[in-house]
């Protein structure tokens, strides 16, 4: 229980259906704000005593588990190490395979509790072999398989998602707080990345990474500008690039590539973005691995859409090749394959192909 | 249900609770001149001669305040303060290490806001204080001292403190000690002129008062420095309107917890040791923590290697019963105990603690419901592991 609205529906929900339910709240921060600031972030203070009020109202124990050691090392560390080495993680996927669905579900299990229910909006349900299967939620506006795709059948086998599977918008989840007497019914949504309170991803990676200035070049390698460290760019970005003249043709231009290695930013026109292949690697199947060749549909991102692709297993590696070029597609994102609305597996994005030229 | 947090708080003596009723149905301000303020004085009154009587004091060292956190607040800073102000030279304050956190917390607010220098007495193995430590700490220079304060007996692990002893000491060298003895009062023989204490803390909801009540025992020669200022009641030194209802049911447990005290400590403290053995009977590597006869009757505190406390105590209230980890919270993760950490504990076992505190209304059932629960709750417990 974040201390937010759905987490708290969620738990009213699963006690309604009869569980046996125990509210638990994560101590994510070693040293927690006192209070929220805006929308962002969901460790503070307040958000816990907001978790214990919901549960409070619900009729069900609460506790806090400290699990602040492990998502520093599983979550926030690699997620520094991630940008730095050029990549574009998402530390929600990571959480719920490492913090959520491993730490948090190994310790309830320990302690007797059957399954880890969450606010997430996604769909469990039992396949026609007896497996269990993961869908998209029922309300595609919500749906959020793409930040559980990394679950294995064993996660799966003890997660709940109370949320997933009612037609539901947010507008009413928060109606349903209201009449339930939840008072985080009010709460605004929580959304960017929870440790990094002010929603400053660059100025965080800065206190951790220091600064360290670096040529922005075109395709070509001339330098166009300088930056402060090729860690703060994501593949597509074309806000920030601080390069004071315009392109010759006038059009804006994106960063194409991250280089570590050099420190080197390269930039050009939207065209170069168009990706029609990757490599993905760390493979994780709910369910049995697909043998040989399939056509899937692929999302890229928390909020991106669907693209029809054709994907095989190579080794350890998953090959995927897109139907029609896609755009923004970083190294270190995690490709979700679906099946109509089952999610397949996912992987880490390693290296991407583009329509131009292939770059690392 | 197992209710085994009476040292949180205790169900309130239906006298108590007949008294509190009387008087919340009256109206009357104890500082009015009028028929209605005398009726109230006078209530006040009486309840202040029934708790000087129940703790061995005058009258006129009962100093009602809003309970045992803003006693001990007085005691500690109003006593600093009048003694820096007397003699700038004394600012050193001493203390045990394992004090309640309204005792630490107000020491060491004093230590980083008004300049004390704060000096934590060494403890034993058992959490005591030995007088000989105190004698060692006031004889570096007896000039600089500004207060001794330690606890009559802890609230987490039981131990009780020569506070006799500890007072003698003192006394040699005119430094007031002053003595939380919130959880003493009702299970020890707690008599203020006996002891010698220069102040000590009690509360009402401990001893099957009401809450938001206690009292501040300080020496007529004591006129520490107001944590409240307003309108003078209770010798100038604690302002505000007296809580008449809640005074008169707190002298009223409180007369009663003395009267029953010995019963209490008797009977009690057989059906604490059938618990210890219990629990030991079932888990045979738990450590009883404090001393294991010189302790609070009613308090049983065990270490659980290789378990969270936190764990422990949701599988129990999970079972119906209810107790405590006896170690204070930062955002609700529990911390290592402060008492067991200063008494010498590897941090690793002070966080898998449990505390049993019995009371008036424990039964045989209560114990038999631990000692059934426990053995399995520890065991899931461990396998959880320390997170």
């Amino acid at each position: 229980m974040s201390g937010g609205v759905d987490s708290a529906v969620a738990a009213a929900r699963a006690a309604e259906a009869g569980h046996d339910v125990t509210g638990v709240h994560l101590a994510l921060s070693a040293n927690p704000q006192s209070f929220r600031t805006g929308a962002r972030g969901c460790c503070t203070i307040e958000d816990s005593r907001d978790a214990r009020r919901a549960a409070d109202v619900i009729g069900i124990p609460f506790y806090v588990w400290d699990l602040a050691e492990r998502f520093r090392e599983d979550v926030v560390e690699d997620f520094i190490a991630e940008y730095e080495a050029g990549r574009t993680p998402n530390p929600c996927l990571r959480c719920n395979e490492k913090i959520k669905f491993a730490a948090l579900l190994d310790k309830a299990l320990a302690l007797g509790f059957d399954a880890v229910c969450t606010g997430h909006y996604a769909t469990v349900v039992i396949g026609e072999d007896g497996g269990r299967e993961l869908h998209r939620a029922s309300d595609m506006a919500k749906d959020q398989s793409y930040v559980l795709g990394v679950l294995d059948e064993r996660q799966l086998a003890h997660a709940m998602f109370p949320l997933g599977d009612t037609l539901t918008t947010k507008g009413e989840i928060r109606a349903e707080a209201e009449r339930r007497g939840l008072a985080v019914a009010k709460k605004p949504d929580s959304h960017d990345i929870c440790f990094i309170a002010d929603g400053d991803t660059q100025g965080f990676l800065t206190s951790r990474l220091g600064t360290a200035e670096g040529d922005i070049v075109d395709e070509s390698g001339s330098k166009l500008g300088t930056h402060d460290g090729a860690f703060g760019f994501t593949i597509g970005q074309r806000k920030g690039l601080r390069i004071g003249h315009p392109a010759p043709d006038g059009k804006p231009r994106y960063v194409l590539d991250i280089s570590p290695v050099n420190n080197t930013v390269t930039v050009g026109p939207v065209e170069a973005l168009d990706v029609t292949a990757l490599t993905a690697i760390k493979p994780r199947w709910c369910g049995t691995a697909p043998a040989g060749p399939g056509t899937y549909t692929a999302q890229l991102r928390a909020h991106g859409g669907e693209s029809p692709v054709t994907a095989e297993l190579v080794g350890d590696e998953l090959q995927v090749s897109f139907a029609e070029p896609v755009r923004g597609v970083a190294p270190g994102q995690a490709i979700v394959l679906y099946d109509g609305t089952r999610v397949v597996g996912s992987a880490t994005i390693a290296t991407t192909e583009r329509a131009a030229a292939s770059v690392a | 249900m197992a209710y085994l947090d009476h040292a949180a708080t205790t169900p309130m003596l239906p006298e108590a609770v007949e008294a509190m009723s009387a008087q919340l149905t009256v109206t009357g301000n104890a500082s009015a001149l009028h028929a209605a303020g005398r009726r109230a004085r006078r209530a006040v009154e009486e309840a202040r001669e029934t708790l000087a009587e129940a703790l061995g004091a005058r009258p006129s060292e009962v100093v009602f305040t809003s309970g045992g956190t803003e006693a001990d607040n007085l005691a500690v800073k109003g006593l600093y303060w009048q003694r820096r102000d007397a003699d700038p030279a004394r600012t050193r304050v001493l203390a045990s290490p394992v004090e309640h956190h309204a005792v630490l917390d107000a020491v060491d607010w004093l230590g980083e806001h008004e300049g004390a220098n704060v000096e934590y007495l060494p403890v034993d193995a058992h959490g005591r204080v030995h007088p000989k430590a105190l004698r060692e700490a006031i004889e570096r220079n007896p000039d600089d001292v500004a207060l001794a304060t330690v606890m009559w007996a802890n609230n987490e692990i039981g131990t009780v403190m020569p506070v006799k002893e500890l007072s003698a000491v003192a006394g040699e060298f005119d430094v007031p000690l002053h003595a939380d003895a919130v959880q003493a009062f009702g299970q020890l023989d707690v008599d203020f002129a006996a002891s010698g204490l220069a102040a000590m803390t009690v509360s009402g909801h401990k001893i099957g008062g009401p809450y938001g009540i206690g009292a501040l025992l300080l020496g007529r020669e004591y006129t520490p420095v107001p944590v409240l200022h307003g309108g003078g009641q209770e010798r100038h030194v604690r302002s505000g309107t007296l809580d008449t209802p809640a005074i008169a049911a707190f002298a009223v447990a409180g007369r009663i917890a003395a009267e029953r005290r010995e019963d209490f400590a008797r009977d009690i403290g057989a059906l604490r040791d059938e618990l210890v053995r219990a629990v030991r009977r079932a888990v045979p590597d738990a450590i009883l923590g404090g001393d294991p006869d010189d302790r609070l009757p009613a308090n049983a505190h065990f270490t659980f290697p290789g378990c969270e406390g936190d764990s422990l105590l949701l599988l129990l209230d999970a079972q119906g019963i209810e107790c405590s980890t006896g170690s204070a919270c930062t955002a609700g993760v529990a911390q290592p105990s402060h008492v067991l950490l200063a008494a010498g504990s590897d941090p690793d076992l002070a966080r898998g603690t449990l505390r049993f505190s019995l009371g008036h209304t424990s039964t045989k059932a209560d114990v038999d419901a631990v000692a059934e629960a426990i053995g399995p709750a520890v065991e899931r417990a461990r396998t959880a592991g320390l997170s």
